[in-house]
């Protein structure tokens, strides 16, 4: 048999697939920080409370009201971003002239009382939720199974990214946001109400983390600890492809799925910092980011 | 107006004079619980194992020949800092006379150096690793609920008993996920299975899909789950998507808590062994303490072991301080290891010259979900693990206290 390092070519492509599922997760939750960062230059550090939020609300959906999970992918993603708008309108939106510091403090005060208030009303240990009937199971790839959930992730994660990156970068919406974030002043004056565009900004940024809360619903554990476990990490990944862009954040989160794929086969020990190892580096050559455009 | 201050200086002073004969400082006894209330460990210890201490004072009657008991409690957020730093406060400047609960190895052995120096009492329920009663053992401190060595002798035999004999590990890459590994390891060859490999993944870890394709790799029968909490759900949960169970492989928890069981649902953790100091549905009296308990927790929990071993440390540090007539921590502490300990959670324990509380263990096995009659019904106790089986036999404990 063929060894890469050491290691049999089958067993390595298997790592390969599962860190890129791991990358899906990356990848959705960064792009919404970029796009954010980007459009309203808020560093929004409650991403992660929303994220596990998106979670929690399938999970309640299915408990209290009897809501699927398919139902969930639509209903969870609504009610966060409803309740990212509201607090963009009500605390985020009299932060936009001040420092970045700011808003990243307020943020992360909000995702410390959101966790909190779910960790006294539900504990650490976390709800159980079920893969969906239609997506349980899993293919023998030959070289190794592959749970039909997580490919599922993989595929959902790739039309979310690109369908966002193309209304971004090629639709008309996405010029004026573009616009808008450049020059609000004039764009407004060409009759477009831009507060509004950047509260629906926002919601949309925040309903890409509860989407990516339900999808990681039935794969971890719903427990309120699963957002600040994860965004320091995506932050890392956001940092690495460049503050504020949309490919950048996509492509750098699959990237850095592998790298730590990579890691836990040949070196367990270090997947929890080899992203941070990859931060430092990169920032030392490139320090606007892989994807960044000057600093 | 000058008149009634002065009787009443006169009157405090006679107060403290009178006293100082009983021999209790600051003519109270108060008890800390140093704990997690905000992490990974809250829920298997937490804010369960205050209200727990608090029904033992409630149950002693409140006072202590006379003195009043008085409880404190802060979060260590698992942290070996932070549980000194606070340890050394509690005792220096509260008045603290013994910290109990004490979760996670690190914050436990932090405190029980301050403790050892201070003299003062350690009772540690929530920890799991061994060197608190061998290299760290200390005359003031005791490790009541449950260790490494009794979960290895628990699960690690019951399972190779059964036919599991290669191993894989899956290990928590920190001081407690490697000792328990070590000592299942040593119970798996000495029943003469035979360990094919571990992998020592990050703490806190949420994907285990990488590990568990690792350790399917190795064709072991039986994949070790060297680690605790949130850790162990995932492995077990992602284990069942993975199919590794019905590829053949088991699992073997070789740390699950009820929380953990109850997290996970009967779906995922039916069948599993596991080795427990404790479980609420064992007998009338066990079942009465824990519904009290639930309902002080505001319904609709059951007391995990460290719950149901808080209680029992504290009320048994509280019976010996009362037979000293002082809470001095060395002479409560000789106190303690003379007095037998028989509550619903120990029915005959005894504490042994290393800080050891030796009680009966239970191999309990998980429930179908066929055979639960409803929330937290998941064990079937499938073994009684007599206490002197369980534990480290003295004579091969490293700790100094221990006469040869």
């Amino acid at each position: 048999m063929m060894t890469i390092f050491g290691m049999p070519t089958q067993a390595l492509f298997g790592q390969l697939l599962l860190g890129l599922i791991n990358g899906a997760f990356y990848a959705m939750l960064s792009l919404g920080l970029a796009l954010i960062f980007g459009l309203l230059n808020i560093i929004n550090f409650s991403h992660g409370a929303l994220y596990m939020m998106g979670a929690f609300v399938a999970w309640l959906a299915l408990n209290f009201l009897g809501l699927g999970y398919w139902p969930a992918l639509i209903v969870a993603p609504l009610v966060v971003a409803a309740l990212g708008m509201l607090i963009e309108r009500t605390m985020l939106c009299r932060l936009y002239k001040l420092d970045h510091l700011y808003g990243l403090l307020l943020t992360f005060g909000l995702a410390l009382v959101i966790e909190g208030l779910f960790r006294e009303a539900y504990g650490v240990s976390g709800q159980p939720y079920s893969v969906p009937k239609e997506l349980a199971g899993g293919w023998n790839l030959g070289f190794m199974f592959l749970p039909i959930y997580r490919g599922w992730v993989v595929v959902a994660s790739l039309i979310l990214c690109l369908g966002t990156w193309f209304a971004i970068e090629k639709t008309k919406l996405g010029a004026y946001l573009r616009a808008a974030t450049e020059n609000p002043t004039l764009v407004q004056a060409f009759g477009i109400n831009v507060p509004v565009m950047i509260t629906l900004t926002y919601g949309f940024g925040v309903a890409l983390a509860a989407i990516a809360g339900v999808l990681a619903a039935p794969v971890y554990q719903v427990s309120p600890k699963m957002g600040s476990d994860l965004i320091i990490v995506v932050f890392a990944v956001v940092v690495i492809g460049g503050m504020g862009s949309i490919m950048g954040s996509i492509v750098t989160g699959y990237l850095l799925g592998l790298v730590e794929g990579l890691t836990k086969v040949f070196y367990p020990e270090a997947a929890s910092t080899v992203i941070f190892m990859v931060m430092v580096i990169v920032l030392l050559i490139k320090p606007a980011g892989l994807f960044g455009k000057g600093a | 107006m000058v008149m009634k201050r002065l009787l009443l200086g006169a009157a405090a002073l006679a107060l403290s004079a009178g006293m100082a004969q009983a021999q209790y400082s600051d003519n109270k006894v108060k008890i800390g619980i140093l704990t997690d209330l905000s992490g990974t460990y809250s829920d298997l210890a937490g804010k369960g194992t205050i209200v727990a201490a608090q029904m033992a004072i409630d149950d002693f009657g409140g006072k202590l020949n006379g003195q009043p008991i008085e409880l404190i409690s802060a979060d260590h957020q698992n942290k070996a800092d932070i549980a000194s730093g606070i340890a050394r406060k509690w005792y220096d400047t509260e008045g603290v006379d013994a910290i109990a609960e004490l979760v996670t190895t690190a914050a436990a052995i932090a405190v029980r150096e301050v403790s050892k120096e201070k003299g003062k009492i350690d009772l540690v329920s929530g920890a799991a690793s061994t060197p608190l009663t061998n290299d760290k053992c200390s005359a003031t401190g005791f490790h009541w609920t449950y260790d490494t060595y009794a979960m290895a002798v628990g699960t690690g035999d019951a399972v190779v008993k059964n036919g599991g004999k290669t191993w894989f590990f899956l290990t928590a890459d920190y001081a407690f996920g490697h000792n328990l590994q070590a000592q299942t390891e040593r119970v798996v060859k000495a029943n003469g299975g035979t360990v094919k490999g571990s992998v020592k993944h990050p703490f806190p870890n949420a994907d285990f899909s990488s590990f568990l394709l690792q350790a399917q790799a190795s064709g072991a029968q039986i994949i070790g789950l060297a680690n605790a909490g949130a850790d162990t759900i995932n492995a077990i949960k992602q284990a069942k998507e993975f199919g590794i169970t019905q590829g053949g492989q088991q699992l073997a928890g070789l740390l699950v808590f009820i929380t953990d069981v109850h997290s996970l649902g009967l779906e995922n953790a039916q069948g599993m062994m596991l080795t427990t100091g404790f479980y609420w549905d064992m007998d009338d009296q066990t079942r009465a303490w824990s519904k009290r308990w639930s309902e002080k927790m505001g319904g609709g929990k059951m007391p995990s072991m460290v719950h149901a071993g808080t209680y029992s440390q504290v009320l048994h540090y509280l019976k010996a301080a009362a037979a000293a007539k002082t809470d001095d921590g060395v002479k409560v502490a000789d106190e303690m290891r003379k007095l037998p300990i028989s509550d619903f959670f120990a029915k005959n324990g005894k504490i042994r010259a290393d800080g050891r509380m030796v009680h009966d263990m239970y191999l309990a096995q998980v429930k179908k979900p066929s055979e639960s009659k409803g929330p937290w019904d998941y064990y079937k106790i499938v073994r009684t693990i007599p206490g002197d089986e369980a534990y480290q036999p003295l004579s091969e404990s490293t700790c100094p206290l221990v006469k040869k």
